[in-house]
């Protein structure tokens, strides 16, 4: 169990991304998904990647999901769980895992969003595993 | 029945500096621009187009062209990162076929060890992707290792089958009095260095070096018309293709590259299969590089990497598929920390027979150069060269 962090470098965000970090600050995972062909996807955009109508809805996620990948940063300072997790919602996501036994983690194993806060007034939306 | 080619490599020059204390980037840019062009039989006044990248000072091809006195009529200054040098090969052929110049010179310089390493470049809030990604502290080695970390789940890929990539690297680097690395290596050397990021250890990484190289590609017409003994050492380009994976709008898959298409289409051209290829060059940042890259071009089957590059199967005069017989970037250099004009290069060396005796594949007909630009687990560029020897 690690309960050191590392330094977060700051999000610069996009314009049609700050609705995404006002979520996260909120305790919200918000994604963005298309109103006419019904498409999420990740990261947050103003035009749907699947359809390029300009008809697209933020909406909270459920914070669930699965480590698709993951890799453990062990020459850091402090070192730390790159992942992706492949949401409930069916989008894959850059995050870290945090809050466990790095040496423990598996592939697929189910996690869930935690809310962690960092400088500057943002909130990185991590993950940690559910205990099984 | 000679096969057809739009262009020819006529020269090709590597720098032999690891370690540009005193040399300015341009300086190294012009030196092996200067080197490539006596190695064609050509002068800088015969240079009637000229590409670089991003590692080019200024804006675009304008501040080289200034600095070296060139006289263009055809730039390209596309930058797909470490591939961008296998895609400006294919971009001059396709110049050259078109009639938009005849002599394209192709340059490549940097001296990163003069510079602090830091996190990558901050392309601001205008760049869409960073911002989701840089504040989880994403690098270049974590990002590779999560392709790595994939592929093993997937397939069972071990550490030790990725440690035999650097093993043949390091069989070949002990030949090349440039390399920066030439002690052999084992793949127990490699499996207990030291853990960087899980599963790729500091022996699974490249190294980084200042350095360049420079092509200088010419029309068949201009091939033709070089003297003894430029003439027969030039390489036919017979096929090129590059083309961009990303994170495919939240659809995010690890176990392959957009190899699998930029490789189809430069086979589809040179009108060849991988059964004809002698010898590759791969750009291999890291281990895991070079394994799903093989994968992807079709030397094995999805998956049968780790048992491919197994047992010293590309180590030249060992194994089937000789790679990187100059070292590549995990033992030689790695210019910029771009990896693919090197490359080429060392495939040119290799089909004009002018490779290391201890390394030359006999008999080399066609070699495939192949680079990977960006980053393999978000947004990266494939591009993949097949070059033949002269009469091929």
């Amino acid at each position: 169990m690690s309960a050191q962090y590392p330094d977060y470098p700051l999000p610069a965000p996009a314009l049609d991304a700050e609705p995404f970090w006002e979520g996260t600050a909120a305790g919200k995972l918000l994604l963005k998904r298309c109103t006419d062909c019904g498409e999420t996807h990740y990261y947050p955009r103003a035009i749907c990647p699947h359809c390029f109508s300009s008809n697209t809805e933020w909406y909270e996620a459920s914070g669930k999901g699965s480590i698709y990948s993951f890799s453990v940063m062990r020459r850091a300072p402090v070192p730390y769980v790159i992942a992706y997790v492949r949401l409930e919602e069916g989008v894959t996501m850059m995050t870290n895992i945090i809050d466990c036994d790095f040496d423990t983690l598996a592939i697929d194993d189910q996690v869930e969003v935690v809310f962690h806060p960092i400088d500057g007034g943002f909130t990185l939306p991590l993950f940690t595993p559910i205990a099984a | 029945m000679a096969r057809p080619c739009k262009a020819y490599i006529a020269g090709a020059y590597e720098h032999p500096t690891r370690h540009a204390v005193d040399k300015s980037v341009a300086q190294l840019h012009a030196e092996v621009a200067r080197g490539a062009l006596a190695d064609a039989g050509l002068t800088k006044d015969d240079v009637d187009g000229y590409f670089c990248a991003g590692d080019a000072p200024g804006l675009g091809g304008l501040s080289m062209v200034e600095y070296m006195g060139l006289d263009v009529r055809y730039t390209d200054s596309t930058d797909t990162g470490g591939s961008a040098y296998v895609v400006h090969l294919g971009h001059a052929a396709e110049a050259i076929a078109a009639g938009k110049c005849s002599v394209a010179l192709i340059t490549l310089a940097g001296r990163p060890r003069m510079a602090t390493s830091g996190p990558l470049p901050d392309y601001g809030n205008d760049t869409p992707d960073l911002g989701f990604e840089t504040p989880f502290n994403q690098n270049i080695v974590n990002n590779y290792a999560m392709a790595a970390m994939r592929h093993r789940h997937e397939f069972g890929t071990t550490a030790e089958q990725l440690a035999w990539i650097k093993v043949a690297a390091s069989q070949h680097a002990q030949h090349n009095e440039h390399a920066m690395l030439r002690k052999v290596v084992t793949v127990e050397d490699v499996v207990n260095s030291p853990m960087i990021a899980d599963p790729l250890h500091r022996l699974d990484c490249c190294v980084v070096s200042d350095g360049g190289g420079a092509l200088v590609v010419v029309s068949p017409e201009i091939a033709k018309s070089l003297g003894d003994p430029h003439r027969d050492r030039c390489v036919k380009v017979l096929g090129q293709g590059d083309a961009i994976k990303t994170t495919n709008r939240g659809q995010v898959e690890l176990t392959h590259t957009a190899g699998i298409k930029s490789g189809a289409i430069a086979f589809e051209e040179a009108n060849l299969t991988p059964a004809d290829i002698d010898m590759v060059t791969i750009y291999d940042s890291f281990t895991i590089t070079v394994l799903i890259t093989l994968e992807d071009l079709g030397f094995c089957e999805k998956g049968q990497g780790g048992k491919f590059v197994s047992d010293g199967n590309l180590i030249s005069g060992v194994g089937k598929l000789p790679f990187n017989t100059d070292g590549g970037g995990l033992c030689n250099n790695h210019p910029s920390n771009r990896g693919s004009m090197t490359k080429i290069i060392e495939a040119t060396r290799q089909v004009r027979c002018e490779a290391h005796p201890k390394v030359q594949v006999p008999d080399c007909t066609f070699a495939l150069a192949h680079g990977s630009g960006g980053l393999i687990s978000t947004r990266l560029c494939s591009a993949t060269a097949i070059l033949g020897r002269y009469d091929a």
